[in-house]
């Protein structure tokens, strides 16, 4: 009988950020304010 | 917006200042991005926080207007998650992670090793009653026994300091301790932390 391997591959397709952290990176993205003066770029986070 | 939309629409959009291409985007690259992670570090928290971490270089890479790999979003972004394991590995080999389990604490092998608040106030009151005690032993004894305990002299120097030799200045401190302990017998005191 041939071995099903279909656990191991499961496990990592079922793998997946979760939702706190696309919160996070979309208001990280939402506060993310970049600046640009004398031809430097300045980032700065408005909370 | 269609989650099949194209790669470069949505960078596009996203940099032109629509939040909602980049919520796309991750939904989009998500699943598959986090298993390339997963088949690597096979920790699912180490999995999120590089996850975190590469999408928010490619937030500030998009947002600088840095980004010039037109069509090959996933290549790259797999790129820098790569790039962010290898840290991962560097890091974890100089500094290995400990990880406990329920049946085993950490916090039973390492530990404060200052005393706490009610122990400290007993501590207090046990060196103040001794004081007391110390003050009723013959001064000679009780000289030898300050010097010794206290001061952490040695016989040599204490026997140097009071003009006694080494021998006597040992049976005073065996006097002094023997006395000490017949006071504390007498009076039925309770010496202990």
């Amino acid at each position: 009988m041939g071995k099903i391997y279909a656990t191991e591959s499961d496990k990592h397709r079922s793998a997946k950020a979760s939702p706190s952290t696309v919160k996070f990176l979309l208001d990280y993205s939402k506060a993310l304010e970049i600046t640009e003066a004398n031809g430097l770029q300045f980032e700065s986070n408005l909370n | 917006m269609d989650i099949l939309t194209e790669d470069s629409l949505l960078i596009k959009n996203y940099v032109s200042g629509d939040e909602k291409a980049l919520e796309f985007l991750i939904a989009k690259h998500n699943q598959r991005l986090s298993s390339f992670i997963y088949s690597k570090v096979n920790n699912r928290d180490i999995t999120e926080d590089i996850f975190q971490d590469t999408f928010i270089k490619v937030i500030k890479t998009l947002r600088r207007g840095a980004y010039n790999e037109e069509g090959k979003f996933l290549p790259w972004v797999m790129r820098i998650a790569h790039n962010l394991i290898i840290d991962h590995f560097r890091k974890t080999s100089r500094m290995p992670m400990f990880e406990g389990a329920d049946s085993f604490d950490i916090f039973s092998l390492i530990g404060d090793d200052k005393l706490n608040a009610e122990r400290q106030l007993i501590k207090d009151q046990i060196d103040c009653d001794l004081e007391v005690l110390v003050a009723e032993l013959p001064v000679d004894q009780r000289e030898v026994l300050i010097m010794r305990i206290y001061k952490d002299m040695s016989f040599k120097e204490i026997s140097e300091n009071t003009g006694v030799s080494i021998n006597t200045a040992l049976g005073r401190m065996r006097y002094a301790l023997i006395n000490l302990r017949k006071i504390i017998e007498q009076h039925n005191i309770v010496l202990t932390n």
